[in-house]
């Protein structure tokens, strides 16, 4: 016996939605099954993990801010994945992002000027550019893998980072602790609200959905990267410069992923670290399938992803859940979403053979 | 052995009716095909052929109506159960995977095949009895049309069915390939199995099939036999009036002429291994003159496309000019901003983007320069405008307003690609294969308006297999093969058998050793 998929005829718009609806339900139930395997109490932890994050205020700041970069660097990531380009670094662009803005703060330190922050912005802009320009070029000018590329960069990037904070960037101040300067109140992002949490990087992430929305189904560029993904003959035949999107596609990823981690330096942490990042670049990636790789979409999907983020927090006190349960729940939900996605474009069908 | 020559009933489908919102493709539909018979299935784009031969494959589930297999009822939920029965398909859109081998891809349809040595061999047998050359090594990806078709062929006969279904077979071969065909089909009916053809080219109906079910708007309008009709009347019956067979008047002498384009010694080195490089291609095409390039399937003509469009662009030497102006390096873009357009072989996935409306994909082949896209912007509206203008012009038929390109027959969207391009009222056109795999009618409404186009001053090249086509609309004939081009005649000055020599042999009207020159 054998399982076919065949491909389906019509796919209706609401099933297409309905489609990471299903798969985020699935998910919550496989999620539970682990939960109960390992002695909790499944209902507990769905009020864990989804109530009681939505129904403190405390928590739905955390969440907005968890948030945040999920939804930049996701946006960036859909502009890759409609044109069939497979950006796996959005980690390593978020990284060297933080790093070159927390650069210009370690470097202006003390000087407290207008121009620092819009500086950072810029520099941390530029350096996730930078990052992804290198996967794009290898690929453009050789035929290297972009996928292969663009993760092994993740690991330079960290690595660079790591060694900036103990060695050149290192806070004097700081008792060999391996950190830099905290950045001044002008190298910092503002909260939203006086007393709050929730900074700029949240305005930049919604600015950031609604233009790529608008360049996703407005523009030439937008049709010339759903043309490239969907059937790259066509692309040609329309004039698209099939090098030129894969750079543009790979320039906004790396933008929007260096902006993330600057946001998250000057905004959240205030400090450059070793690590500024619980992998929000790869989480990312399962934003931008859970929006389906549309803006609005993927502000939802980074909505809910931060809210299962902050529920493993409060699972690990109020359940004594390892943390790691989290990443496997996000492990499940992609393959529930990918799955999902299989078999709304196909059927299975029993076969012989 | 039954000996009595009374007809068996293979398959009968009887009262078929499906439905697709408020569209009925097929109402009422009755066909019965015999044992050992070659049955044609007439009808004009969007009669419900398609329709009702996947419902025959178990693609499509009838929402009224009966099937009977061999006097038994039978449901056919999916194609496997169709090929269970003994029913083989050959479809107008290949299902092929391009980055897989021939030998890979006909393993992939034959459940239990391997692609080994055996099945070389078994498709070697059947490639050579049927004249389908092919090479088992070669990569899909690097063959023309016609090749691609020659595997879903040796496929299907592979399965030995007991019904091969086979939907514009001809189209893409020469007329020796095709009389090759259809000995091949007469041999399958002679052992008994059944053959349903499908095709618009009513003298091979007529010469091939001893029954004929005619649909009409989704309803059966006919059955007949094509023997005793003429082209004329079968055609009456499937556009319910007569067609009036589009010929080109000879053009008027001595009129003063401007040289659109100009290929003066082309030389692009093959894009693959299995491609064709272009050798010394030299063409003058004037304003208002229609050349046809005719050739067999993989003879160069798709790289002569591509070095022409620009979108692949790999000239080595030699050049192109518009008008005057050298284009020869100049992006496709360019070109079209020049006033040149361009019609490709493949319909989905190359002139359209399946997934996309008729309204976006018209942005594919608009210049920079028109208004549709100002500053990078897609002007939605301005868009729709222009497609309502391309459907009204052309007559291009789908369900609803703007639908998505895969949802239109081949005809429609054949008419929908040429449309969009003569309407932008273009200097040249290069068009390749313009009416493969569309009806009647549409072919003569496709083949008139390249006829306007060049009256009104446009230079028209067109890339065709298909010699009736040639001859009807062509001022001059050039054969391309093996990645050269003879020079261009005049249609009055050749006859069918020369232009049919120059296809196969290449022999370039010369007599005893005198062959020119490689």
């Amino acid at each position: 016996m054998r399982l076919d998929l065949l491909p389906r005829d019509d796919v209706s718009r609401l099933r297409e939605w309905l489609t990471p609806v299903v798969a985020f339900g699935v998910a919550l139930i496989i999620g539970g099954v682990i939960v109960w395997l390992m002695g909790r109490s499944p209902v507990r932890a769905f009020q864990v993990y989804v109530t009681e994050p939505l129904s403190q205020g405390w928590a739905v700041q955390e969440i907005l801010l968890k948030a945040t970069p999920l939804m930049l660097i996701g946006i960036g990531l859909a502009f890759c994945y409609r044109a069939d380009r497979w950006n796996i670094g959005a980690e390593g662009q978020f990284v060297i992002g933080g790093l070159c803005g927390g650069g210009v703060a370690v470097l202006t330190h003390g000087s407290g000027a207008w121009w620092v922050l819009p500086l950072m912005l810029m520099a941390g802009i530029a350096g996730g550019m930078l990052w992804a320009a290198i996967p794009a070029s290898l690929r453009n000018r050789l035929g290297v893998s972009e996928i292969l590329t663009s993760l092994m960069l993740v690991y330079m990037a960290q690595l660079l980072l790591d060694y900036m904070v103990r060695g050149p960037w290192r806070d004097p101040k700081a008792f060999n602790f391996p950190q830099s300067v905290m950045f001044d109140p002008a190298a910092t992002l503002p909260p939203l609200l006086a007393g709050g949490r929730v900074h700029w990087g949240l305005v930049f992430a919604l600015v950031a959905a609604l233009a790529a929305w608008i360049v996703l189904n407005r523009t030439l560029l937008g049709f010339g990267i759903r043309a490239l993904g969907e059937a790259p003959r066509s692309a040609r035949f329309g004039g698209f410069n099939e090098r030129r999107i894969t750079l543009v596609v790979f320039l906004m990823s790396g933008g929007l992923a260096g902006l993330a981690g600057v946001a998250e330096v000057a905004g959240q942490i205030g400090q450059l670290q070793p690590s500024i990042s619980p992998g929000y670049g790869f989480t990312a990636i399962i934003v931008a399938f859970l929006g389906r790789l549309s803006a609005p979409g993927i502000v939802l999907a980074s909505l809910v992803m931060a809210m299962i983020l902050i529920g493993a927090e409060n699972a690990q006190i109020a359940l004594k859940l390892p943390l790691d349960l989290a990443r496997v729940f996000q492990g499940v939900l992609l393959f529930c979403l990918l799955g999902g996605e299989a078999l709304t474009r196909h059927r299975v069908v029993l076969g012989r053979g | 052995m039954i000996l009595a020559r009374a007809p068996q009933p293979l398959v009968q489908l009887d009262g078929i009716v499906k439905r697709f919102g408020a569209f009925t493709a097929n109402d009422g539909v009755a066909l019965t095909v015999n044992a050992g018979e070659i049955h044609a299935l007439l009808g004009e784009n969007g009669a419900g052929k398609s329709t009702l031969v996947k419902i025959l494959f178990g693609l499509l589930q009838p929402d009224a109506g009966s099937i009977l297999w061999q006097g038994k009822p039978v449901r056919i939920p999916h194609p496997e159960a169709a090929r269970a029965l003994g029913i083989a398909m050959v479809f107008q859109h290949f299902s092929l995977f391009e980055n897989l081998s021939v030998l890979e891809n006909l393993a992939l349809g034959l459940p239990g095949r391997k692609a080994d040595a055996a099945l070389s061999r078994d498709a070697a047998v059947l490639a050579r009895r049927y004249g389908l050359a092919l090479d088992p090594a070669a990569s899909v990806w690097s063959l023309s049309a016609g090749e691609r078709q020659r595997i879903e062929i040796i496929r299907a006969l592979l399965q030995q069915p007991k019904l091969l279904v086979l939907d514009e077979p001809t189209s893409v071969l020469t007329p020796q390939e095709a009389e090759g065909l259809f000995t091949t089909l007469e041999q399958l009916a002679a052992d008994g199995a059944s053959v349903l053809f499908i095709s618009h080219k009513l003298d091979e109906v007529r010469r091939l099939c001893s029954a004929a079910t005619i649909l009409r708007g989704g309803k059966l309008v006919a059955h007949a036999d094509p023997r005793r009709e003429t082209s004329r009347s079968l055609a009456a019956l499937m556009v319910g009036s007569d067609v009036t067979e589009v010929r080109r008047e000879t053009r008027a002498q001595g009129k003063e002429t401007v040289t659109v384009l100009e290929i003066s010694s082309l030389g692009a080195p093959s894009p693959d291994v299995h491609g064709v490089a272009l050798r010394d291609v030299s063409l003058k095409v004037a304003a208002g003159e229609i050349i046809a390039i005719a050739g067999v399937a993989g003879g160069g003509q798709t790289e002569l496309f591509a070095a022409l469009s620009g979108e692949a662009n790999r000239v080595s030497t030699g050049t192109i000019r518009l008008l005057g102006r050298n284009i020869t390096q100049a992006s496709i873009t360019a070109r079209r901003d020049a006033g040149a357009a361009f019609v490709p072989e493949e319909r989905l996935g190359q002139a359209t983007l399946p997934r996309a409306t008729l309204s976006d994909n018209l942005v594919l082949s608009l210049p920079r320069v028109d208004s549709a896209s100002r500053l990078g912007w897609l002007d939605r509206k301005g868009l729709r405008e222009r497609l309502s203008a391309v459907v009204s012009a052309f007559d291009v038929r789908g369900s609803g307003a703007d639908p998505e390109a895969r949802r239109l027959s081949g005809g429609n969207l054949q008419k929908y690609v040429i449309g969009r391009e003569i309407l932008r009222q273009p200097k040249l056109l290069v068009v390749n294969q313009p009416t493969w795999g569309v009806d009647a009618a549409a072919t003569q409404n496709i083949r008139l308006a390249l006829m306007q186009l060049a009256e009104a001053g446009a230079a028209v090249v067109v890339i065709s297999q298909d010699l009736d086509e040639v001859f009807a609309i062509a001022d001059r004939i050039a054969v391309m093969r093996a990645g050269r081009l003879t020079e261009a005649r005049p249609t009055a000055a050749v006859t069918r058998e020369d232009v049919g020599l120059l296809m196969t042999e290449g022999v370039v009207e010369t007599h005893g050793g005198q062959r020119d020159a490689a």
